[in-house]
C-alpha cells in the first residue's frame, strides 16, 4: 500500500511539484532547516526508513547496483553540504540581526595561516586517502562492464554517465539542439557570467540567506530542483524504454505508458480552427513564434516596471538587467515545458521539423 | 639586464645578477620555447593522427534484401544488425524504414507487442510505419531508396533518404509495390 503510494508520487508529475513546493519551503523556513536539531531529526528518520525500504527487492535492486552505490552517497554528501551552509547562514544571520559581525568576520576568524604546510598537508592527505579509497572501491565492486560497442543496436535503458543524467532527461522534453547545445550551453555561460552579474557586495565572504534571498532562491532552484533532482530521477527511475518506474516497481520491459504527443500547432489550427494547418511553415508555427517572442520579451518589461524591478534596473544597468533576466527566462523554460508535456501532451511550442528546429 | 631587473620595481638580488647574464638568458629562452613549441605541435599532430583509426570501417550503403515473398505483412528484423533497416510491408507496399532515432540518434526497439518503435533514450515512440507519436522525437523515422533489380530481388539504398516531413514518402523510390 504505502509502496504502491510511493510508487504513484514519485512520477516526476507528482514528485517535481513536491520537490519545487519543498525547496520553497526550506528557503523561507531555513532558520528551522538550518537547526543541528532538525539535521539529527531528518538523520533518524531518513536512514531508518531506507534501511526499511531496502527490505524491498526492487529498491535494494538500484540501491546496489554498482553504478549506483557512488550517487547515493554523493547524494547524502549533497544533503550534508546543503545543509550545513544553511545552518552557517541561519547562525550568520541571527548574529548580523542582534547586529554583530558573521562569524567569518569575527577577528579569530580572520586571522591567517600559511599555506605551506598548513593547506598543503591537508591536501597531500586527501590525495592520499582519495587513492586508498578508489583503490580499495575497485577491488571491491567489479566495473560493470558491458559487450563491445555495436552501431546497430543499443541497451535498453541506454543511459548517460550519471553526472548527464539530468541533460539526458532534459532531452525528454526538448529538441536535441537545445536540450543537448544550446541550454547546456547556455548553464556553461551564465554560472561563468554571474561574477560579473552579480554586483551586490552582500554575502561576499560569508555566508548568509536574509541578505540575498533572491539570488540565493534561483541558484539553488537551479542546482537543486532542476540539476540534482532530474539526476535522482534519471539514476534511480528510468528504466527500459525510458519510462518512468517507481522505487518499488519491477522493470517490467512490457510497462505500456500511453503517450500520445502533439505540437502547439496542431492544437491551435486542428483542434481549436478545426481546419487542416497550413501549407506554409511559418504561418503554421505562428502562435509559437508569438508565443515565444512575448515570453523573451514581455516579463523582462513588465519586471522594469515594477517597483523591485525598476530599482535592479537602477542599480546594474541594462546589459546586465536584460542578460539576467534572459538566464532566468532560460532556466523557466524546463519546468514550462515539463507541465506542458504532463497537462498537455505539448510535444513542441515551435515545431519546424524541415529546418531541424524545435523549442 | 636592467629593464627586466627593474621591471615591478623590484630589484633583482645582487646573487641573480650574476648567475645569468643577458645572452645565457635568451638562449635557454629560445631552447625553451622551441622545446616546447615542438611539444605542442607533436602533441597537435598525433591528436590529428587519432581521428583516423586503424581500421576500415565503410559499413555497406547498399544490400540486397531477398525477395518480396520474403516477407509478411507488418515489421521486419532481419536486416536491422548488420545494416541498421527495418523493412516493413504494410497496405501492398514495402518501405526500408532506418533504425536511427530522429530525436538524438539512439537505436530504437522494435515492441512487437506493443506494435511499435520504442527509443531506449528518451522514450520516443514511432509506429510501424515510422510516424513518431510519443516522447520527444520531432520527425519521423526516415525511410530509404527501395528498387527492384531486373533479377526480382529487392535492392536497398541507404545513401538516398526519404523524409516524411518534406512529402518525400511519396517518392515511387521510396516504396515498393508489391
Ligand atoms: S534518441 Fe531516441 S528518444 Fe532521444
Amino acid at each position: 500500500m504505502i509502496k504502491e503510494f510511493i510508487n504513484y508520487i514519485s512520477d516526476p508529475i507528482r514528485s517535481f511539484p513536491i520537490m519545487a513546493i519543498l525547496f520553497f519551503l526550506q528557503m523561507k523556513f531555513y532558520r528551522t532547516f538550518g537547526t543541528k536539531k532538525f539535521y539529527a531529526l531528518l538523520m533518524l528518520i531518513g536512514i531508518p526508513l531506507v534501511f526499511l525500504a531496502a527490505t524491498d527487492p526492487n529498491f535494494l535492486l538500484i540501491l546496489t547496483w554498482p553504478d549506483n552505490v557512488p550517487i547515493s552517497l554523493l547524494i547524502l554528501s549533497l544533503g550534508f553540504f546543503t545543509w550545513l551552509s544553511f545552518h552557517k547562514a541561519a547562525v550568520n544571520d541571527a548574529r548580523i540581526e542582534a547586529g554583530e559581525p558573521p562569524v567569518e568576520g569575527t577577528p579569530e576568524m580572520r586571522e591567517k595561516v600559511w599555506c605551506w604546510p598548513n593547506l598543503v598537508y591537508t591536501e597531500l592527505f586527501m590525495m592520499i586517502a582519495a587513492t586508498v579509497f578508489l583503490i580499495a572501491w575497485a577491488i571491491i565492486f567489479k566495473a560493470p562492464l558491458e559487450e563491445p560497442a555495436n552501431p546497430t543496436w543499443a541497451p535498453n535503458p541506454a543511459k548517460a554517465p550519471w553526472y548527464f543524467l539530468g541533460l539526458q532527461e532534459m532531452l525528454v522534453y526538448f529538441d536535441p539542439w537545445m536540450a543537448g547545445v544550446v541550454l547546456p550551453g547556455i548553464i556553461v555561460v551564465g554560472l561563468l557570467a554571474i561574477p560579473y552579474l552579480d554586483t551586490n557586495p552582500k554575502g561576499n565572504g560569508y555566508y548568509t540567506i536574509k541578505e540575498r534571498p533572491m539570488a540565493i532562491s534561483l541558484f539553488l532552484f537551479g542546482f537543486l530542483v532542476l540539476w540534482i533532482f532530474l539526476i535522482i530521477i534519471g539514476v534511480f527511475m528510468r528504466g527500459p524504454n525510458w519510462t518512468f518506474y517507481g522505487p518499488f516497481e519491477f522493470w517490467d520491459f512490457h510497462k505500456v505508458q500511453a503517450a500520445f504527443n502533439i505540437n502547439l500547432s496542431e492544437f491551435f489550427w486542428v483542434k481549436g480552427l478545426n481546419m487542416p494547418m497550413p501549407r506554409s511553415i511559418f504561418l503554421r508555427e505562428i502562435v509559437g513564434i508569438v508565443l515565444t517572442f512575448a515570453y523573451l520579451s514581455l516579463p523582462g518589461f513588465l519586471f522594469s516596471k515594477m517597483k523591485r524591478g525598476k530599482e535592479m534596473l537602477e542599480r546594474i544597468g541594462n546589459i546586465r538587467y536584460y542578460f539576467l533576466v534572459f538566464l532566468v527566462l532560460s532556466m523557466g523554460t524546463l519546468p514550462i515545458k515539463m507541465v506542458l508535456r504532463w497537462l498537455f501532451s505539448l510535444k513542441y511550442i515551435i515545431a519546424m521539423p524541415e529546418f531541424e528546429f524545435n523549442l | 639586464m636592467n629593464t627586466l631587473a627593474i621591471k615591478g620595481g623590484k630589484v633583482m638580488s645582487e646573487e641573480t645578477k650574476t648567475n645569468i647574464n643577458r645572452r645565457e638568458f635568451f638562449s635557454y629562452l629560445t631552447v625553451g620555447w622551441v622545446a616546447f613549441t615542438a611539444a605542442v605541435a607533436g602533441l597537435l599532430g598525433l591528436t590529428f593522427r587519432f581521428t583516423f583509426p586503424n581500421v576500415n570501417f565503410e559499413p555497406e550503403m547498399d544490400f540486397l534484401a531477398g525477395n518480396p515473398a520474403d516477407y509478411e505483412e507488418g515489421v521486419d528484423e532481419r536486416w536491422k544488425v548488420k545494416y541498421g533497416v527495418w523493412i516493413i510491408k504494410l497496405e501492398g507496399r514495402l518501405a526500408a524504414l532506418s533504425n536511427i532515432c530522429t530525436h538524438l540518434g539512439c537505436i530504437p526497439n522494435w515492441l512487437a507487442g506493443e506494435r511499435k518503435f520504442k527509443c531506449p533514450c528518451h522514450g520516443s515512440g514511432f509506429y510501424q510505419n515510422g510516424i513518431n507519436f510519443e516522447g520527444p522525437a520531432p520527425r519521423p523515422l526516415e525511410r530509404f531508396k527501395i528498387t527492384m533489380t531486373p533479377e526480382g530481388t529487392i535492392k536497398v539504398d541507404k545513401t538516398k533518404i526519404y523524409r516524411y516531413e518534406k512529402g518525400q514518402w511519396d517518392n515511387p523510390e521510396s516504396y515498393l509495390e508489391v
